[in-house]
């Protein structure tokens, strides 16, 4: 019954977020910790002070652990797109291929090698070469996740392309647009510099352990100095990107911004709520939040640099705002299934070899041709609405996006005043005094985890129900497979990862109770 | 060049035996490998259009498209 009712499309999504979210628990350690190892590497470079090799080498330690364990996890993810996703895979292929072998072939090999020489060289090559290979080893991983990005960036802003009819692909027609749209710019931006904000804190807070102990106390002081600056930066950047994803996101997905605000209707000088409690998801259900606690303008200000600016709500843009420009859901609906009814009609004119119908149809889907320009300007954007069957479909669960979106704001802003005391406390030689405030940086680890799991929870259940924004709606971009195959591979991957994420936490407590070689 | 290679197959040679911690993590890679490709990439994960011509797959995708 409970298998019936999740049907392959909702077994798949829930596979997928699985994986995903499994994965995301190993990347962002590795993505930052590589970068803290990299720098107090080059402090025993400058220094010559065995202290910081032995440091050095204590955080590589735990950073291999989270390497090895977490290799791989993401490949599991692209049996997926093969298996559940096929038509996803075939219809974007050469999009989102190109930057998944970009990745592959560069950053992954230039990563692997690297990290062979941190690994096994400290005897065997020179403390330059050495150091390089540390570098590059943190600048390969953050490389690989630059082409993932790129790759999910095209998902949420589908650019850089055109619909080849002939092989029912979309194409890539600029690689550069693709690359280096403002959606994968920025998406790079803040993933990366928020992992660098977990990883200090997890320096920060396996210190403080130490510390607590009364054990490893240089070792302790001398880390936290490094991370919490290195960390600060990054709290405060990942501020900053934050600020430009949501002005993003109200130009390109309009109702991801509406649904994590649970704005139903929209108004100028739009308030940001801070705090709320969101009572339902239906939007045609007049006042949904309780308890709000609004920030007057904040969110016209935040999403279009004025004050004044009108923010669209749920409302506006599922049934249309005329006064304002904003197309409705139901003629979005109305143009996708023209589209449609363009392809069924080249299918089925293939295949009794009607020359003069697919004739007809190609000059719609060519862009050379006025005809074709028009066509592909204002009807092929809205395709993916022509498989919906209500507009209320477009909405997203926004209850989950509200509180997603609160969890990650409130966690990152605690962290910067977490990182800055941090750093004071150390700086004034205090910390081992405010036991208080080394309880709380230990605590700070797994909400740093919940937090960036938040984030990715925003990015993707706020794009639903797309695939690709616009394009194709995940119940056409999911095969058409049993879902008990589906449900049953689900199943072993929560054994399996469970297994990874406790061996990877075991081992990890493990070698920092151990701690670093004796001196 | 013989000689670079003769070096780097020391180098892996004698940083895999000097391993302590990391045989360990290695047997776990080499074990999660295996149930990636040899178990569940063979039995659950067939590519859904691998076996078919660039023409039967772009056929196929069509047919959901315009369902």
């Amino acid at each position: 019954m409970f298998t019936d009712y999740l049907q392959t499309v909702d077994w798949s999504r829930a596979q997928f977020a699985l994986t995903a979210i499994y994965h995301w628990f190993f990347v962002p350690l590795t993505l930052g910790l590589s970068v803290i190892i990299a720098i107090m590497e080059t402090l025993y470079y400058r220094t010559k002070d065995e202290f910081w090799l032995r440091t050095t080498k204590f955080w590589m330690r735990l950073f291999g652990v989270n390497f090895a364990i977490g290799v791989a996890t993401g490949i599991i993810l692209e049996f997926e797109f093969g298996t559940n996703w096929s038509n996803y895979s075939y219809f974007v292929g050469d999009i989102f291929g190109a930057p998944l072998a970009v990745e592959g072939i560069l950053a992954f090999f230039m990563e692997s090698t690297f990290i062979a020489v941190m690994f096994f060289g400290w005897k065997r090559v020179s403390k330059g070469f050495h150091l390089t290979a540390t570098w590059l080893t943190a600048i390969g991983a953050n490389l690989s996740a630059l082409w993932i990005l790129v790759a999910n960036a095209w998902m949420q802003y589908p650019t850089g392309c055109t619909f080849n009819l002939e092989t029912v692909r979309n194409e890539m027609t600029s690689f550069a647009a693709v690359a280096l749209s403002p959606v994968a710019v920025n998406k790079f931006t803040h993933t990366v510099t928020s992992s660098f904000t977990l990883a200090a804190l997890f320096v920060v807070g396996v210190s403080a352990w130490y510390l607590l102990k009364g054990r490893e106390t240089r070792l302790a002081k001398k880390s936290i100095k490094v991370a919490s600056a290195f960390g600060l930066v990054c709290a405060l950047l990942t501020a900053f990107t934050g600020d430009r994803s949501g002005a993003i996101i109200g130009r390109v997905q309009p109702m991801k911004l509406a649904a994590m605000e649970a704005l139903y209707e929209g108004r100028t000088n739009c308030p940001l709520t801070a705090f709320g409690l969101v009572c339902t998801d239906d939007y045609t259900n007049g006042e949904q939040t309780r308890m709000k606690v609004e920030i007057p303008s904040l969110l016209s200000l935040l999403t279009f640099r004025d004050a004044d600016a009108f923010v669209p709500g749920i409302r506006d843009l599922v049934e249309g705002n005329a006064e304002r420009g904003i197309m409705s859901t139901a003629e979005k609906m109305e143009r996708g299934k023209r589209v449609v009814a363009e392809l069924r009609r080249f299918k089925e004119a293939k295949a009794i070899n009607d020359i003069e119908e697919m004739t007809q149809v190609r000059k719609l889907f060519d862009v050379s041709t006025e005809e074709g320009s028009a066509f592909m300007k204002d009807y092929y954007p809205y395709l993916g609405y022509g498989y919906l069957s209500s507009p209320e479909e477009v909405v997203p669960h926004v209850p989950m996006l509200f509180y997603s979106f609160r969890l990650m704001v409130g966690a990152g802003t605690l962290f910067i005043l977490i990182l800055a005391l941090a750093w004071w406390f150390n700086h004034k030689n205090m910390m081992e005094k405010k036991r208080w405030f080394l309880h709380l940086t230990l605590w700070c680890i797994p909400l740093a985890y919940f937090a960036s799991q938040a984030g990715w929870v925003l990015a993707e259940v706020g794009r639903q129900p797309w695939a690709i924004q616009d394009l194709m709606p995940v119940g056409v971009a999911a095969s058409k497979i049993p879902s008990s195959s589906v449900s049953v591979t689900f199943f072993i991957f929560v054994v399996l990862f469970t297994a990874l994420l406790i061996t990877d936490i075991s081992i990890l407590v493990r070698q920092i109770k151990s701690g670093p070689e004796k001196e | 060049m013989k000689r670079v290679l003769l070096n780097v197959f020391y180098f892996y040679r004698d940083g895999f035996r000097e391993m302590t911690l990391g045989r360990s993590l290695w047997i776990i890679i080499l074990v999660k490998l295996f149930i990636m490709f040899a178990i569940l990439r063979v039995i659950f994960f067939p590519n859904q259009l691998a076996d078919k011509t660039e023409s039967e797959k772009a056929a196929t995708v069509m047919e959901q498209l315009t369902p």
